[in-house]
């Protein structure tokens, strides 16, 4: 392991990761990840509102790993597990993460993938002022609006996998390049 | 009633809505985990000003960042802050943005096509947030 250490930090440096996370989640956790990202971005990246949009996506897809995020039958599941990677790129920005789910929920969240990638820009906003109005409250007040507002800031198409891990679970792993 | 003052911290806003004078301002970041927690005495508190408003009520919104958590319970506050008008009292929404923000007046422009409140879109130097 130890002759290791700077393959993985060379990796790291080749791939020009910003912030990689792995691990339980806690509210003051995700409170000093962002504030790294935030004065990192203060540093790199001159571009305003390219900063508060990878900001912005950063938030709501740590957000996301604290709120969809429990391994059900894992013996240390007290806390959301999840991986963060945020990375720099030519053209702007990639934030990745990874959480585990529950199997009977990959295809609903497929669909809703599915239709937010099926949107031109104006039918993405039209949608988000749908989802906002449609007095829906998720268990966190956000209630469907997470990943349609990630795809606004990105501009892209949000890239999305799932790793059937058993019978009852699957990593979820989503791609948001945000580009100016 | 009594004005409603919080001050704001990393992840939620500096809120002072204040009866006596109809001025009530929402500062900072909004980007809470749990945010139906952290609004609730705010609409609360919207909901009994309401029944026995100021003339004139102007509503600040100048916030930098806000989450999707914070987004609907935003929504519930100027839902609230339209019964105001209903009575015939003058409301205002004034969502200041800063200027290189487009994301920003796009997300009023978006809550002024739901809500019937008139909002006045206000370009600012920078939002003075907390970091």
């Amino acid at each position: 392991m130890i002759d290791r250490v700077f393959d993985l930090y060379d990796e790291l440096e080749k791939q020009r990761i910003m912030l990689s996370f792995k691990g339980g989640l806690s509210p003051e956790l995700i409170t000093a990840l962002l504030g790294i990202v935030e004065r990192k971005l203060d540093v790199i990246e001159p571009d305003g509102r390219m900063r508060k949009r990878v900001f912005n996506v950063a938030m709501e897809c740590l957000q996301n790993l604290y709120l969809h995020n429990t391994r059900p039958g894992s013996e240390n599941a007290t806390e959301p597990q999840g991986v963060i990677m945020i990375a720099h790129g030519e053209q702007g920005w990639t934030v990745l993460t990874g959480n585990f789910m529950s199997t009977a929920e990959v295809s609903a969240l497929k669909a809703h993938l599915d239709r937010v990638n099926g949107c031109e820009p104006e039918q993405l906003r039209d949608l988000y002022k749908a989802t906002l109005n449609d007095g829906r409250f998720g268990p966190a007040g956000g209630g469907g609006l997470g990943l349609i507002d990630i795809a606004r800031k990105s501009g892209r198409k949000l890239e999305y996998g799932f790793v059937p891990l058993d019978g009852s679970n699957a990593f979820f792993s989503l791609n948001v390049n945000v580009t100016a | 009633m009594a004005a409603l003052t919080l001050e704001g911290t990393p992840k939620t806003p500096t809120v002072s809505f204040d009866d006596a004078t109809g001025l009530l301002e929402l500062k900072g970041r909004s980007i809470p985990e749990n945010s139906i927690e952290f609004y609730k005495p705010l609409i609360d508190w919207v909901d009994r000003y309401a029944r026995d408003p100021r003339p004139k009520t102007v509503l600040h919104v100048q916030l930098e960042y806000f989450n999707t958590s914070s987004s609907k319970c935003i929504l519930d506050v100027f839902k609230k802050l339209e019964m105001v008008r209903v009575t015939g009292n003058e409301v205002t929404v004034h969502w200041h943005y800063e200027q290189d923000d487009e994301d920003m007046l796009e997300a009023g422009e978006d809550y002024r096509a739901i809500i019937n409140i008139p909002f006045k879109m206000i370009q600012i130097e920078e939002v003075d947030g907390q970091k």
